[in-house]
């Protein structure tokens, strides 16, 4: 009786670790399809491979990614995430190496869906592309600043502005303190603190 | 602090069964009496607060350090149905009035989707209880698992309460049974809406 | 019974949504879209039958008091192997259906039918009844997709056809009890089994 249940789990666990090495680089693939898929979307053109990277910022560490066009920094891919209203809300940030933000993607949300999970689409997401943080002031505009929230979903858009936010946090950590990062490994090219120092000087103006 | 939002978030605003539609067989099923589904309600609590704790132990000192997560649908599957077991059997031997009472719910709580979908919520789901996502640690697994079935309990113990008084009434015949059920959970539903954004 | 009398019996005669009300959780759940309705039928589907098979050949090896838990695992192994799957070729709608994947395993319909029909029937006819109680679930689920996806987002399929939102209930947890509660009534009322 045991025999028999104990054999059937050994035939079980020897088909999924089977079936586990078949589909495991599938599935690693299908999962760095995707984040390929949002980085090309949230970063102008750049060539070769992105670079991953993370960074800590305000006590907590960020994963980003660094893309080159021509061996110049084209931008940077954020990831960062804010309280929703079913959840975390993360969001993939693309801040160009001028410290505007370029595109941003959602890598995923539990939202309410007909209300906070249109967050996705374009009719408020697009309000982020192309924006200069320093002329855009970020935050809804019940909150008095210049985003226009999703109708009836004022805390999700809260959290998509916060988690814009959060990346911009992240950027200016990245271009102000390029010293290598300990935990990863990965150090952040000098070039980018020159293009940070002009770019903060840009923007001071 | 923390906590008290745990507490409030899965009783009222993510309630179980309302909101994440877990454990819908046994709300529809043995809902008909008020005294049945304080029992079931009871027993579901128990088995769900436990089988976290263990599902718990068992992710992050079993599968992790073993890298054998993929076992993780298995191996939770099995906990639970063994650990429904050795309740039943520890509690005819100690409190044969608590296993009367709850007893013959307990072979139906294996099959209850509330009890692994809380297990495997807790160990893959990031949560934001008042502070930034993080993945729940082992108190707060335990005190999640409760409050859901204590949400639980109270979303069949009010749906129970419902139907007993909907049995007195004549319904239309295609809707009797079930369909008035599902009628008046879509009501229920509808009033534990007015608890979302609380948290 | 005929072959094509055991697929067809799950379309309507024994449609586990409608009539034997099995599955609630997934059914009221998944369903806020037609397609993501679909996805979960399939995905049933697909663990009922492969299930279904492997019980049905086991069964006379497995001693009776142990067959329930084993039952299961073989459901978690196909269930587990289903999770893979779809991970690696289908990640969007593995990602929409979560957490409701793995738990096909306490679906009441899939151990049901284990121990209706798989545990005394041979191989062939039980993927039969497997086939046919999967179409009628998938059936059942996209009908109740559509219905919510029409009222609550006024879209078809993903398609809209109306300018702004629908009655956004019907999308939420409360038109999904009501969606179904109709539905049932409905059913009974055409296939006049009251």
């Amino acid at each position: 009786m045991v025999l028999c249940l104990g054999i059937i789990c050994l035939v079980s666990s020897a088909v999924l670790a089977g079936v586990y090495a078949l589909t495991k680089e599938p599935i690693a693939a299908a999962a760095a399809a995707k984040t390929n898929n949002a980085i090309t979307q949230v970063v102008p053109a750049y060539d070769g491979e992105p670079e991953a990277a993370s960074i800590e910022a305000g006590g907590q560490q960020y994963d980003y990614y660094i893309v080159k066009k021509d061996g110049e920094v084209a931008g940077y891919a954020i990831t960062a995430s804010a309280t929703g209203f079913g959840g975390p809300v993360t969001v993939m940030v693309g801040v160009t190496a001028d410290g505007t933000v370029y595109n941003t993607s959602v890598l995923s949300q539990s939202e309410t869906p007909g209300l906070g999970a249109k967050c996705t689409e374009p009719e408020f997401a697009d309000q982020f592309k192309n924006l200069d943080p320093a002329s855009v002031k970020l935050a809804v505009t019940k909150d008095g600043g210049d985003i226009d929230a999703i109708t009836a979903s004022t805390i999700t858009s809260r959290a998509y502005v916060g988690a814009v936010n959060n990346a911009l946090a992240v950027y200016r950590a990245i271009v102000e303190g390029s010293t290598p990062d300990v935990s990863t490994g990965a150090t952040v090219p000098a070039a980018d603190g020159q293009d940070a120092e002009e770019c903060q000087t840009q923007q001071s103006k | 602090m923390e906590y008290l939002i745990i507490l409030v978030s899965a009783i009222f605003v993510n309630n179980i069964l309302l909101a994440q539609f877990l454990g819908c067989c046994p709300f529809l099923g043995v809902s008909n009496k008020l005294s049945t589904a304080v029992g079931m309600s009871g027993a579901v609590c128990f088995v769900i607060t436990l089988a976290t704790l263990v599902t718990y132990l068992l992710q992050y000192y079993v599968l992790v350090p073993l890298h054998i997560e993929f076992m993780q649908t298995i191996s939770f599957i099995l906990v639970i149905a063994a650990l429904v077991q050795m309740v039943e059997i520890i509690l005819k031997k100690i409190s044969p009035s608590l296993y009367q009472a709850l007893g013959i719910f307990l072979p139906l709580i294996t099959t209850n989707c509330a009890v692994l979908g809380i297990a495997l919520i807790v160990v893959t789901k990031e949560f934001t209880f008042g502070g930034d996502p993080h993945m729940l640690n082992l108190v707060e697994s335990v005190v999640y698992a409760f409050a859901s079935s204590v949400g639980f309990g109270l979303a069949m113990v009010l749906f129970a309460g419902l139907r007993e008084q909907i049995a007195l009434n004549k319904v239309p015949k295609p809707f009797r049974g079930i369909p008035i059920a599902l009628v008046t959970a879509s009501i229920l539903a509808m009033a534990f809406m007015g608890f979302s954004g609380l948290v | 019974m005929g072959k094509f009398r055991l697929i067809t019996k799950g379309l309507v005669k024994e449609n586990p949504t409608f009539v034997l009300l099995l599955g609630m959780c997934p059914t009221l759940a998944t369903t806020t879209s037609a397609i993501n309705g679909m996805g979960m039928g399939l995905a049933t589907m697909f663990v009922l039958v492969l299930s279904n098979m492997a019980i049905s050949a086991t069964a006379p090896y497995i001693p009776d008091k142990v067959r329930i838990p084993a039952y299961i695992v073989i459901i978690a192994a196909f269930v587990t192997v289903l999770q893979f799957i779809m991970q690696a070729y289908t990640p969007a709608m593995y990602e929409t259906l979560g957490l409701f994947i793995p738990l096909i395993v306490v679906n009441c319909i899939v151990l049901g039918r284990a121990e209706a029909f798989a545990n005394k029937n041979s191989v062939i006819d039980s993927a039969c009844d497997g086939l046919g109680i999967g179409l009628g679930f998938t059936m059942s689920l996209t009908i109740l997709g559509l219905v919510r996806e029409i009222l609550g987002s006024g879209s078809v399929f993903g398609f809209k056809f109306i300018e702004g939102d629908g009655i956004l209930a019907f999308v939420l947890a409360p038109g999904a009890f009501l969606a179904l509660a109709y539905l049932i009534v409905i059913f009974r009322k055409i296939t006049r089994m009251n």
